[in-house]
């Protein structure tokens, strides 16, 4: 995808009047949002609003299901992501991505990051590639003498920075993170959060969490999403602003609600 | 309603500070009286329960800091408990004015009062009045009122540039009565920052409401202006 790049313009991802459909069946609705370069932006909001469709939307990941369809504009530096001529697998090279649960090849730790990089034609010293991603993800240290272990065999918070490693070996400019950190415990947690300010000097961040106190604790902007309106059933964005603004002063009821735990 | 038991603990921090304001009101109406009364006996006992007041404000603010650390408060609930922890700082620096009208008393020994006290006990009236209105407008988050009790100041702050100017005549006339006119000075001031301090409450209650953090108003700064030892 030939793409504008402008590395100084502010916003990477930019949506526009974005709906999102299963089907007939509108899951998200009127999403306008602009993410900023180099920062953490979180989705929040209760579960089935649809945080990690919209997500999704941002990578094309949405049409690995069967039946999704987009209306509406996204747009990643500056171009339309879901033009005719795009290809969504370049998409997705360039917006990387990190779920929920670690899905680590069933290789080893060094084959990870070494088979992911050659599928995407990658033909510079492999050695110096999967030392920097392992670095870069906060791993290198813990797995330095055993890159020829499986994956499998770390530990959950290892795997989950493994993923991390692995999606930005192929160099994206933007991570996406779906609930990244919700199957681990705290101290992997907190680990995860660490890296991710570490991560945003160099990438764009947006992560879909359930925790709030993530959010508060991890991201610069938050968007706020809930199911809009009496009776319908789609979700947009509410709210979206600076993190502390939204966890101190929120503008909108519902979000206040939301994060004081009133919601529901 | 989610978070019944966290409403429940908000509401009784709530209970303790207006609890404390009225141990405050209380040690500032009965310094004054007192005095007045060159009653020693009483301000030792005031003097003494200040300690109650100081242990009631560390008892709010480790309640504050147990809720803020298990309960995660956010939003509206955060701003609350933050500005509680401020409110009970305030109250506190109330009680030492009080204690230290009590501690002049017991100084002044068999001392006659220079004069008979008129404004001071309107001061502190009026101050007390004050603050029971701004704790009521914290209670109901009473933004109107808020805003409304600070222009209130502005009759503390005359009557204590009259007790000022009155008590410069008297030693001016007879400058013997320097130390007698100081301890008095020394009184309208306490009763004076009082006032001041209410303001202080009215702020946070508006933050509290608004999430907008703002000075209001005081007269204060015109007031050092007017006074003849300044230029």
């Amino acid at each position: 995808m030939a793409t504008n790049n402008i590395p100084n313009h502010k916003y990477v991802i930019e949506t526009s009047d974005l709906e999102i459909f299963y089907g007939s069946f509108k899951a998200v609705t009127g999403v306008n949002m602009k993410i900023e370069r180099n920062k953490i932006t979180a989705i929040i909001g209760p579960s089935g609003c649809g945080k990690s469709t919209l997500l999704r939307a941002f990578n094309r990941m949405n049409e690995l299901y069967a039946g999704t369809s987009i209306q509406g504009l996204v747009t990643f530096e500056g171009e339309d992501i879901y033009a005719p001529h795009v290809d969504p697998v370049e998409v997705r090279y360039r917006i990387g991505m990190v779920f929920q649960k670690p899905n680590p090849f069933p290789k080893s730790i060094y084959e990870n990051i070494a088979w992911t990089a050659r599928i995407h034609g990658y033909k510079g010293n492999m050695n110096e590639l999967v030392e920097s991603s392992l670095r870069q993800a906060a791993l290198w240290e813990e797995v330095k003498d055993k890159l020829h272990q499986s994956g499998l065999s770390l530990s959950g918070g290892q795997q989950q920075r493994l993923c991390i490693a692995r999606a930005i070996s192929i160099k994206p400019e933007v991570i996406l993170m779906d609930e990244p950190a919700s199957a681990l415990d705290p101290i992997a947690t907190l680990r995860i959060e660490e890296l991710m300010q570490e991560l945003k000097k160099n990438y764009t961040i947006i992560i879909v969490t359930h925790n709030m106190q993530q959010a508060a604790r991890a991201s610069d902007y938050t968007a706020m999403m809930m199911l809009s309106g009496e009776g319908e059933r789609s979700g947009t964005v509410i709210e979206f602003g600076e993190t502390n603004r939204i966890f101190t002063n929120p503008k909108h009821k519902r979000t206040e609600d939301y994060v004081t735990g009133r919601f529901g | 309603m989610l978070r019944k038991t966290f409403e429940n603990e908000i509401q009784q921090v709530k209970d303790d500070v207006l609890l404390l304001g009225s141990m405050v009101e209380q040690a500032i109406l009965s310094s004054v009286e007192a005095l007045k009364k060159r009653d020693v006996k009483a301000s030792e006992i005031i003097f003494e329960k200040d300690k109650e007041i100081n242990e009631k404000r560390f008892e709010i603010e480790n309640k504050l800091m147990i809720l803020i650390a298990t309960q995660q408060p956010m939003a509206h609930d955060l701003r609350l408990l933050a500005s509680c922890m401020e409110i009970i700082s305030e109250l506190e620096r109330m009680g030492d004015y009080a204690k230290g009208i009590a501690n002049i008393n017991i100084r002044m020994g068999d001392a006659p009062l220079l004069k008979p006290l008129i404004d001071v006990p309107r001061m502190a009236q009026i101050g007390v009045d004050m603050l029971h209105q701004a704790l009521t407008a914290f209670v109901n988050e009473d933004i109107e009122t808020a805003k409304s009790i600070p222009v209130k100041d502005d009759e503390v702050d005359a009557l204590y540039n009259q007790v000022y100017h009155e008590l410069m005549m008297y030693v001016i006339q007879d400058p013997k009565t320097i130390e007698r006119a100081n301890w008095l000075l020394w009184v309208a001031h306490n009763l004076e920052r009082v006032a001041d301090r209410v303001t202080n409450i009215c702020e946070r209650t508006i933050f509290i409401a608004t999430g907008k953090m703002e000075e209001i108003k005081s007269t204060d700064d015109e007031f050092w202006h007017n006074q003849p030892h300044q230029n």
